[in-house]
């Protein structure tokens, strides 16, 4: 456990303190950027979730349902995955809880470089208005992957999209060199790499991928705008480029982004977990370096995006194996989550319950990525909803559960407000079945024969009768998921009005964070000379005064 | 709306796969191996998520109990024994895959041009079909390409997919070993009518085959002109963009266009005669109509001399 600080922070509030809109518009405070970007990815998830509803409702039956052109069906579904994407699940988790906790967890004033946090804040928002620009001119209708010849043949406005993404980057980049220099730099005396928090450890993996893989991604979109623009060629076969090029280039970046997306998750999943079992977490090293290990295996598997682009068998082969490999890391963990369980005792907070969600459902995005490793099966699913599911279950599934499991969890300590816990837990039970719902039936449809990115199926129901039944509990589950959502926006905005006080340690975690008051005041708390180990909770006991932890007399 | 058949209890095939037109599908053990592997994992995950979270639920005066931290033996194990899982699995789906992509020796060559949104299938004879004919127990090999984005070619039922790309040749094989008609659709997403860029795979025994074969590449000398037009019109894939009952789709309709003067978007007007066709067909860009994209691409090289006179004749009749 760690050593009770010496003094808490006389300061007030980061929330009021220093007050004013101008404060907060130029603030260099971590703690304010995360929570402006909670409420930026916030939104964006809502625009998300909103075009997913469109093309959920759109599938129900066969034929038109709600959208009468196939055009406006395929600038939904590109919308949808671009700003989730770009938007939502890369940015989610390592701008808001990385942004807010990382430093606090580290006893740290504050990130290395607070004004490019600022500046990455600043350029989300540039590449959020570039985004609603694209809406605004029409939408684009490329996929979110931007395959050319087609996206340098559509009439749509490819450019402004990606524009928008590569200012995004940007943002992504900065955030990235801000916690790796953060993470060096700044540990205080007490705390080795061994010491930290693993959620450290997964923003940690996460930012070198950003610093490493972003630029990439930066490239391939300006060469598909000059492509556009001045007609270079290079992924244009009629003068002699080569649009498979183009998926490589896009899949160096866009593979390991999707451990851009879930290591700060597991961070996440790594603190609840063992914060609402009240054990020590189990197997520390093997969580850390399997985050490494991720981060760095992720960089060779690009390739399995491609197994029917006409690559060659070797090619594919090597591919495929390499892509097994990077199961292990995160089989691991899920193992080593489990064995923290093992002999606790559970509470049941909406956290912990958002944490079990992430722990089933990643569970079946992971393993239906074998099917996906490997080379026959992908042949076949490959391109079909099979693939969409597979990819909601890891992305929806994981981020967006670990996002949730993170919001509720600290919540408290950003507002310092509590909710109510019961709904937490009704909102969780809601988002499950509505989630299994939504996607489970998009295996079946997807291997039985349904291609992904498809407007319309009735010239498959004469072979397929099937699908219809399926589509409809899949939108019916769409619903559900997304009130789901609503609730959990509810419960939270609803605190804030009428939620108990917080108190500083309501869960009874050992990291850092939790040892300043809620809301967190403005200048953070120096960490203590000797910082402990921070999955020790022998030492705190719950306090029925407060509602919340305290250090055992 | 939803009648009976559109329950999954009335599925063919299996609960997962459809029905396979082969007699030994390389893909579904394999499948079935992982749904199995996947299956047993996601229990033993579940299982022990919720025994634990029962059986050591918080409850007053109960503290958690004392145990390891960490323990290499119990991690090295599991770290060693999916790794040994994800080996088999590995190995399994490539030895199938090098069986789904290696086409044995003597292979009936067939070619495939794939363009925005429709099928072309070439035929040893010359015949271009918007369907794909083939004879029943023989390997086939089909070369592939596009004359415009990327396609996809995907047979459900025989479990094979390669991407169509402009610019180069793909090339994948199959042996369908039952009598019958299934899907081909284009998985990879290519605009507009990416949905309904479907065609049907028709195995017919080797007699009907070629009997059809040979039907097929003569309905030129065999039909009038406006009927071979017509052939034409459904082979060529024109009916994508171009309706005959007067509604406009991606392009115009033909209905009443001939002797018509039309807008282009250029500003000048032309009648559409003979000649008007002809440049359509061959130049689209040429004159490109008010109101349309200039999305058509060309058909140079693609249809003969012949097959333009029999579409004007067709387009004639369309009044
Ligand atoms: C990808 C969709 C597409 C396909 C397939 C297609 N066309 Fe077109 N076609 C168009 C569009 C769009 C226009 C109008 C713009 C232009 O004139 O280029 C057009 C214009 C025409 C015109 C001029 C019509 C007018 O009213 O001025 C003719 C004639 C024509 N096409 C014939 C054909 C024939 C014959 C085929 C089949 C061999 C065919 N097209 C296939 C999209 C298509
Ligand atoms: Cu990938
Ligand atoms: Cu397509």
């Amino acid at each position: 456990m760690n050593k009770p600080l010496q003094s808490k922070s006389t300061t007030g509030s980061y929330l009021i303190d220093p007050p004013g809109l101008k404060s907060w518009l130029f603030t260099l405070d971590h703690k304010r950027i995360g929570l402006m970007f909670l409420v930026l990815v916030s939104m964006a998830l809502a625009l998300g979730a909103f075009f997913a509803l469109l093309i959920r409702t759109e599938l129900t039956l066969p034929g038109p349902t709600i959208v009468s052109e196939p055009s406006t069906y395929n600038r939904l579904f590109t919308l949808h995955g671009a700003v989730m994407i770009f938007l939502f699940v890369i940015p989610v988790i390592p701008a808001t809880f990385g942004n807010f906790a990382l430093p606090m967890m580290l006893g740290a004033r504050d990130v290395a470089f607070p004004r490019l946090n600022l500046a990455s804040l600043y350029f989300y928002v540039i590449g959020l208005v570039f985004f609603l620009l694209v809406l605004i001119f029409g939408g684009i209708d490329t996929g979110w992957t931007f395959y050319p010849p087609y996206s340098t043949s559509t009439v749509t406005p490819v450019i402004l999209a990606v524009v928008g993404a590569f200012i995004l980057g940007f943002s992504s980049i900065f955030t990235g060199i801000n916690f790796l220099v953060t993470i060096h730099t700044m540990r205080p005396t007490g705390m080795g790499w061994f010491r930290m928090p693993l959620f450290l450890w997964g923003l940690y993996g996460t930012a070198v991928i950003q610093v490493l893989a972003t630029p990439v991604l930066a490239i391939t979109l300006l060469l598909l705008a000059a492509e556009r623009l001045l007609g270079i060629g290079i992924f244009d076969p009629k003068m002699g480029g080569d649009p498979i090029l183009f998926q490589h280039f896009f899949w160096f970046y866009s593979h390991p982004a999707v451990y851009i997306m879930i290591l700060p998750a597991m961070g996440v999943i790594s603190e609840v977990v063992s914060v609402f079992s009240r054990k020590h977490i189990f197997g520390y090293k093997f969580i850390a370096y399997s985050s490494l290990a991720i981060a760095l295996l992720g960089f060779l598997v690009w390739g399995h995006h491609m197994f029917t682009s006409g690559q060659s068998q070797l090619v594919g082969m090597i591919f495929s194996a390499l892509t097994f490999t990077v199961a292990i890391p995160s089989a691991i963990k899920v193992f080593n989550w489990l064995a923290t369980m093992y002999k606790g005792s559970i509470g049941l907070a909406p956290p912990m319950c958002f944490a079990l969600n992430f722990i089933f459902l990643f569970g079946i995005g992971g393993l239906t990525g074998l099917f996906l490793g490997s080379l026959a099966t992908d042949i076949h699913v490959h391109d079909t909803s099979f693939v969409v599911a597979h990819f909601h279950y890891t992305m929806a599934g994981g981020v967006l559960m670990a996002f949730l499991a993170g919001l509720y969890y600290w919540w408290p300590k950003m507002t310092g407000r509590m909710y109510n816990l019961v709904w937490g837990q009704v909102s969780a039970w809601m988002i499950l079945i509505g989630f299994n719902l939504t996607y489970f039936p998009q295996f079946i449809i997807g291997s039985r024969g349904m291609p992904r990115r498809y407007y319309d199926y009735t010239r498959l129901l004469e072979v397929n009768p099937e699908f219809t039944f399926y589509q409809i509990i899949s939108t019916v589950g769409g619903f559900t998921l997304v009130g789901g959502l609503v609730l959990v926006a509810f419960i939270l905005l609803r605190s804030l009005f009428v939620g108990a006080k917080a108190p500083d340690n309501p869960w009874g975690s050992g990291t850092l964070e939790w040892q300043c008051n809620s809301p967190a005041p403005h200048e953070n708390t120096p960490a203590p000379d000797d910082v402990g180990d921070c999955y020790d909770y022998n030492d705190l006991e719950f306090d029925e005064q407060t509602k919340g932890y305290v250090m055992k007399q | 709306m939803i009648s009976f058949a559109g329950l999954p209890l009335a599925q063919s095939g299996g609960f997962w796969l459809p029905d396979s037109a082969t007699n030994s599908p390389a893909m579904d053990p394999v499948f079935y191996l992982i749904l199995g592997i996947c299956s047993f994992f996601f229990l033993l995950v579940v299982g022990l998520m919720v025994f634990f979270v029962v059986h050591y639920r918080r409850r007053p005066g109960v503290v958690p109990q004392k145990t390891a931290s960490h323990n290499m033996l119990l991690e090295l194990t599991w770290t060693f024994i999916p790794l040994v899982i994800v080996g088999a699995i590995f190995y399994q789906g490539f030895t199938a895959y090098i069986r789904m992509q290696t086409p044995p020796p003597n292979c009936y060559d067939l070619r495939v041009s794939a363009r925005q949104w429709a099928w072309q299938f070439i035929y040893p004879n010359g015949h271009i079909d918007e369907n794909l004919h083939v004879p029943v127990g023989e390997p086939i090999r089909l070369t592939m390409t596009s004359e415009d984005v990327i396609h996809g070619l995907w047979i459900p039922a025989l479990r094979v997919k390669m991407d169509i790309v402009p610019g180069r040749y793909t090339s994948t094989w199959f042996r369908a070993d039952k009598v019958g008609t299934y899907n081909l659709l284009c998985t990879e997403y290519c605009g507009d009518e990416h949905s309904d860029m479907l065609a049907t795979v028709e195995v017919h025994t080797r007699e009907d085959y070629d009997a059809w074969l040979k039907d097929a590449g003569n309905y030129l000398k065999t039909l009038p002109p406006a009927e071979a037009g017509k052939v034409l019109y459904q082979r060529r894939g024109c009916f994508q963009c171009h309706s005959v009952d007067g509604t406009a789709g991606t392009g115009p309709s033909f209905k009443g266009i001939y002797g018509e003067t039309h807008d282009m978007a250029d500003g000048t007007t032309a009648v559409v005669d003979d000649n008007y066709i002809r440049q359509s067909i061959l130049e689209p860009q040429a004159k490109v109509r008010s109101g349309f994209q200039p999305v058509m691409a060309t058909y140079q090289g693609l249809v003969s001399d012949d097959d333009i006179t029999a579409l004007i004749e067709y387009i004639k009749t369309l009044k």
